[in-house]
């Protein structure tokens, strides 16, 4: 019986976070609500100390794959790349829905321990080099995130909201472990490298993986809320307080895409032709459902909630491009563009749903899309704002959304499958419809509401960097592209 | 058929037949204690797999500690059953067909030929001194000590959001803070007002 200490330096961050969660939790205890934003300011503050850890951590890996806790923790490029977008995109969100919460009553320290524990959940996920790790950072993203939706508790919508993500999130995690097990029965190994050795040496039998695939493929799929499991997207956008709808719909993303990483392309890469014409169908069915159900939406979070659904549709089109009958040539640029439009659209999010809370006051919901009637005339920076982040959904260019949607066709057409780039260009304008509707409907219609927009200092500098970034991006995208081509390299 | 085997079929058809009577027994008590009866039956199977820790575990913690406190809840809830079983029957047609589909791909996938026992040949008898709960230990704590901690922060994050969830300051709750009452003096409680003497009606 020899134990050896494993090596902890790779999951500072993590520790890091863990030890300051527990910190804010008991403290918060004893603040009075005059003082919450002492527990705001240290939550900010350990997101800032987490990504100082992050980075020195890649710097002393010197960015080489480092795994520890027997192989279940895997420190890489990719991770450190998508854990530092992950704490900016929780940093943004919580200086954007700080006025939103405390206007309703849910400035409460919970609030901050949950935010920090999903984050947990979520850097887990991204260094997950085990089905188990994989499976309870996943849970433990999922509990908080339970809790969050259900955080408003007087909002009956909220609460409906929560429960039906409870079961259905429950009924995906029965179907992903369904499929680990399954492939660990075929495999005989949980660890996701051991795994891909197990396959590539072709003992274990190929249907039974396949059949662990279908359940694995389908449990993903849900968590990233593409059709058919699209379901409970539109309600929970909906039903949640606008502050917890930016949460699940920006850092959750970034952990989705990087389990669709671990299992499918660092585990399961040998079963490429199997899962790509699962994603395929995947792909075409979000495209299709989220784009022409948004059209008939008024309500701006559950139009939001359905183009969500056609981005992460068109970002499996880059995860699918990658294996060419059974070539890897393809395999660097399609998953560094699916990543960097994974990335991209979590910034355009974080913009889009911030500047649904930035019209938001004490008592006022700004979620109907009459709300944004006439907004250049009540405010025309942020119409100017609001006009680059639509612009950079539907794909226009200057903004960064075109060159996503642009890095991740490159790589489909270089793989043969044209039609699905003539059916993804397709869906992306009949897209541009509900993206440009906003637009019209800020510069050329009479405004309905016609309070002051009154947003604190914070919230206006980081809104406008947000807005500004879409645009400048935009114009240069070559050091987030280059980023995530050598992220994706170096695996 | 050795005695194992005849064991393990036996228990295999009681898990079976109590786990469908968890979803199908009208009164909710029932289902709970047919639930009772599914988990000492898999405890036992687990007994047959030489997975002794596991198997008391299992009766201590969800039979012993969490179907008790659920029996509890269920008999201090009100349910009503009648509005559970609304659309039963309009959605057992497309449920009972994606089931039984479910069920014959996984008798296609799951059955002897892949998972058999010369697949998946029983370990070498480990002999007399093996310790199966020292075994779990050693690896819970060495090798899977990340997924353990993992396991504590996911129960930690239950308790969070339990409170967060049911626990409110009640205003029109009657509990004394006996601090306020022994500080109090007497000018909170009483006011003397001067009021001119007035004359008595008959």
């Amino acid at each position: 019986m020899n134990f050896t200490m494993p090596n902890l330096l790779p999951a500072y961050p993590e520790m890091f976070l863990l030890v300051m969660v527990s910190v804010i939790l008991v403290l918060d205890l004893f603040l009075p609500q005059a003082l919450r934003y002492v527990s705001y300011v240290l939550t900010q503050l350990t997101l800032l100390g987490c990504a100082v850890l992050t980075l020195d951590v890649a710097v002393l890996t010197q960015g080489q794959v480092t795994y520890t806790f027997n192989h279940m923790f895997v420190a890489d490029l990719m991770g450190h790349a998508l854990k530092v977008a992950a704490y900016i995109a929780v940093f943004t969100t919580l200086v954007y829905s700080r006025s939103y919460l405390s206007d309703r009553g849910i400035w409460k320290g919970e609030f901050f321990a949950l935010v920090l524990f999903a984050l947990m959940g979520i850097l887990v996920m991204i260094s997950a080099n085990h089905f188990l790790t994989l499976y309870l950072g996943l849970e433990l993203l999922s509990l908080s995130l339970y809790a969050l939706v259900a955080l408003d508790r007087d909002s009956a919508r909220a609460t409906e909201a929560a429960m039906k993500y409870f079961v259905l999130g429950a009924l995906a995690s029965g179907l992903l472990l369904y499929g680990m097990s399954m492939i660990y029965g075929a495999t005989g190994t949980l660890n996701i490298s051991e795994v891909a050795h197990a396959i590539a040496s072709g003992q274990p039998n190929k249907i039974v993986l396949t059949f662990g695939l279908v359940f694995l493929v389908s449990g993903m799929a849900f968590k990233l809320g593409v059709v058919p499991f699209h379901m409970w997207i539109p309600d929970v956008y909906h039903g949640a307080p606008t502050a917890v709808t930016l949460i699940i719909g920006s850092a959750p993303k970034l952990a989705a895409f990087a389990m669709a990483m671990r299992l499918l392309v660092l585990g399961l890469l040998d079963l490429a032709v199997d899962w790509q014409q699962m994603l395929v169908i995947l792909a075409v069915l979000s495209m299709a459902v989220g784009n022409l159900a948004a059209i008939a939406q008024t309500n701006i979070k559950r139009m939001l909630a359905y183009s969500t659904i056609s981005h992460m549709g068109f970002m499996l089109l880059g995860l699918l491009a990658g294996v060419v009958n059974g070539n890897w040539l393809n395999a660097a640029d399609a998953y560094s563009a699916a990543m960097f439009y994974v990335m991209v659209y979590v910034l355009t999010t974080l913009g889009t749903f911030g500047m649904v809370l930035l019209l938001s006051r004490a008592g006022f919901e700004a979620e109907n899309l009459d709300d944004f009637k006439g907004l250049n005339a009540r405010n025309p920076w942020y119409a100017f704002l609001m006009l680059l982040l639509m612009f950079s959904l539907a794909g226009v260019p200057p903004t960064v959304g075109f060159y996503a949607k642009l890095s991740v066709l490159q790589p489909l057409l270089a793989a043969g499958m044209t039609w699905l780039a003539v059916v993804a260009v397709m869906f992306s304008l009949i897209g541009a419809f509900y993206y440009l509707r906003i637009v019209k409907l800020m510069y050329f219609d009479e405004p309905i509401d016609t309070a002051p927009i009154t947003p604190t200092l914070d919230v206006r500098v980081l809104i406008s960097v947000n807005g500004l970034a879409v645009l400048a991006l935009g114009i240069m995208p070559q050091s987030l592209m280059a980023l995530c081509y050598f992220s994706i390299k170096a695996l | 058929m050795n005695i194992e085997g005849v064991l393990f079929y036996f228990f295999a058809a009681i898990l079976l037949l109590s786990a469908l009577r968890v979803i199908t027994a009208r009164n909710p008590v029932h289902a709970a204690l047919f639930l009772v009866l599914a988990f000492s039956t898999a405890s036992a199977i687990w007994m047959l797999l030489r997975a002794e820790f596991l198997a008391i575990v299992l009766v201590l913690v969800y039979v012993g500690a969490v179907m008790v406190l659920f029996l509890f809840v269920v008999m201090m809830l009100d349910i009503n059953l009648d509005r559970l079983r609304e659309g039963f029957w309009s959605y057992l047609p497309l449920g009972a067909t994606v089931g039984l589909l479910m069920v014959v791909e996984m008798v296609l996938v799951l059955g002897g030929k892949y998972f058999g026992l010369e697949h998946l040949p029983n370990p070498a008898d480990p002999g007399a001194g093996y310790s199966n709960t020292k075994e779990l230990g050693r690896l819970l704590y060495t090798d899977y000590v990340y997924a353990f901690e993992l396991a504590a922060v996911i129960l930690l994050v239950a308790i969070v959001a339990a409170i967060a969830l049911t626990l409110r300051g009640r205003k029109d709750s009657k509990h004394q803070d006996p601090a306020k009452q022994v500080m109090v003096k007497r000018a909170d409680r009483v006011r003397l007002v001067s009021m001119p003497s007035e004359k008595k009606e008959n």
